[in-house]
């Protein structure tokens, strides 16, 4: 089954046109994986998905995002709560300068629970999700600017998981981070995605390879192929995906 | 290769001790100035000079109700110009963008705080005082003080806005906060330290006016008890006692206060700005 459907996106910033004719199918509680060079379209893509690029003035877009059949940019579409049914990791670990505890409430709290017993559960259930709790539950009135980097990235992904959403996109979560952190990520990676659908952007092939079961090839703007992961990466049908993941450009 | 009179080492060294001396200089002033007016002031300071009233206009006696009208005019301007200095800054760095507007204003800051403090005085006197009616009083000298500060709690607070780095509205966004949220709840706390410096800078200089409230808010020797009361802030009351020749002890007297008041507010505000900094910063 299909969590997200896209048809014939067309993105333009400007004059610049940045996906051309995407068509990609996101399986349920899976991890797709989005690979392929440097400005390719990768992270457009996933921001097309929550709206994120409505932010920038010049964007534009054609074609269909359909989240459960319903397609996000339909005018009766309200972006807080597309934002908190598709949840968003970045690139560089960006907690909030708030305590540890205020971090992860801050979805919470903006979508109005601010009673104190059901922020507190649903806190700790969040940040036992993302494999963190038994190194802050003691200090979850510090900053949150005062955890290591893979602990600052586990956060973020507390913090998307408290708001209970469908879809988790992620992109590059571990590209700012150092081998051990990548390991507790990918793993976190891997229990996450029985309840959550995942979009992940990745760099690192090996990466795709480990956490993902389906994965997109991405090439100026446009989808060269999707396929299984195991598909892709030992028998790619197109010339392209097999000299990019071969390590001959990109 | 150009022809070099110096070698690197050694200019290298000759620019270290320019720096230094320039540093060593900047220090000297500053401790001349303050030691100057603290050997020559506060001989005459003591509990009764601050808390007593003062006799015969300021030749004996104390400086109570100056002390009093000066952190009531401060205090009020303080309550005017923030709000709307730093709503400005958050029109500016968050919701305008680069528009004519944008730069209108920017330019009318600007123009704002580089007016000498005696023509705001002088505006006070024909507005506030005259066509509003509002007379020689308190209110009249914070609404001029609040002028005058405006343009730097609004320019402090634009710079920290905008510098606050923008992958914490990203975080905020994706999670569905709208952009009021955001601000509110996360750009503003994240600003709170550079708003305060902005807000102390601007009341310091306030603190520090005689010019300005000289035409607005009268010079009565009386303590002010309503914003309606004229008064007599510590720079008007050191104005005074100087040029009319009242007493020059009392005149340095008041200056060593003034001094005292405003390091001691400005050191009081930078240490609860430290440790709000690395509260928020985990440090």
């Amino acid at each position: 089954m299909n969590k997200i459907e896209v048809e014939d996106l067309n993105v333009y910033f400007g004059d610049n046109h940045v996906l051309k004719d995407v068509n990609i199918e996101i399986p349920k509680n899976n991890v797709t994986a989005l690979i392929g060079p440097s400005g390719c379209g990768k992270s457009t893509f996933i921001r097309t998905v929550n709206r994120m690029n409505d932010l920038i003035p010049s964007f534009r877009h054609e074609g269909n995002v359909l989240l459960d059949g319903v397609d996000v940019y339909n005018h009766k579409m309200d972006v807080v709560d597309l934002r908190k049914k598709v949840g968003m990791v970045f690139q560089k670990p960006n907690p909030f300068p708030k305590s540890i505890f205020e971090n992860v409430a801050y979805g919470l709290r903006i979508h109005g629970i601010n009673d104190n017993d059901s922020l507190s559960a649903r806190v700790e259930e969040a940040l036992r999700s993302a494999a963190l709790w038994d190194e802050v539950e003691d200090k979850l009135e510090n900053s949150a600017m005062g955890l290591s980097g893979g602990q600052q990235q586990r956060l973020c992904i507390a913090r998307t998981i408290a708001n209970n959403p469908k879809v988790i996109l992620m992109d590059e979560p571990c590209s700012a981070l150092d081998p051990i952190s990548t390991t507790k990520i990918e793993d976190l990676i891997h229990k996450l995605k029985r309840d959550y659908t995942i979009i992940i952007v990745t760099h690192n092939m090996q990466q795709a390879t480990r956490v993902s079961k389906y994965t997109s090839f991405f090439l100026n703007g446009e989808i060269i192929e999707s396929n299984l992961t195991d598909k892709i990466f030992i028998d790619p049908q197109n010339k392209k995906t097999e000299d990019y993941i071969t390590g001959r450009f990109g | 290769m150009g022809f070099r009179v110096l070698s690197p080492r050694i200019s290298q060294k000759i620019m270290n001790i320019v720096f230094i001396i320039s540093g060593l200089i900047t220090i000297l002033i500053l401790v001349f100035v303050l030691g100057y007016i603290l050997i020559k002031g506060l001989p005459v300071v003591n509990l009764d000079f601050i808390f007593s009233n003062p006799i015969d206009s300021g030749r004996e006696g104390g400086i109570f109700p100056m002390i009093v009208s000066s952190l009531f005019v401060t205090l009020i301007a303080g309550i005017i110009a923030t709000p709307l200095g730093v709503g400005a800054a958050v029109y500016l760095a968050e919701y305008a963008g680069e528009n004519w507007l944008v730069k209108v204003i920017r330019f009318g800051a600007e123009t704002l705080a580089s007016i000498p403090s005696i023509v705001f005085g002088l505006f006070g006197l024909a507005f506030f005082v005259v066509f509003l009616g509002l007379g020689w009083s308190i209110l009249s000298g914070s609404l001029v003080l609040a002028i005058m500060a405006i343009p730097t709690i609004f320019q402090v607070s634009e710079v920290t806005i905008s510098s606050i780095p923008s992958s914490f509205r990203e975080g905020s966004f994706g999670l569905g906060a709208t952009k009021w949220q955001t601000v509110y709840r996360v750009v503003l706390p994240a600003a709170i330290p550079g708003i305060v410096t902005g807000v102390i800078l601007g009341m310091t200089r306030a603190i520090s006016e005689a010019a300005a409230v000289m035409f607005a808010v009268g010079a009565a020797l009386s303590l002010p008890l309503s914003i309606f009361d004229p008064g007599r802030p510590l720079p008007l009351h050191l104005y005074i006692l100087a040029t009319e020749g009242i007493s020059l002890d009392n005149a340095y007297g008041t200056a060593a206060v003034l001094v005292i008041l405003v390091l001691f507010v400005t050191i009081i505000t930078n240490l609860a700005v430290d440790r709000y900094q690395n509260k928020i910063m985990g440090r």
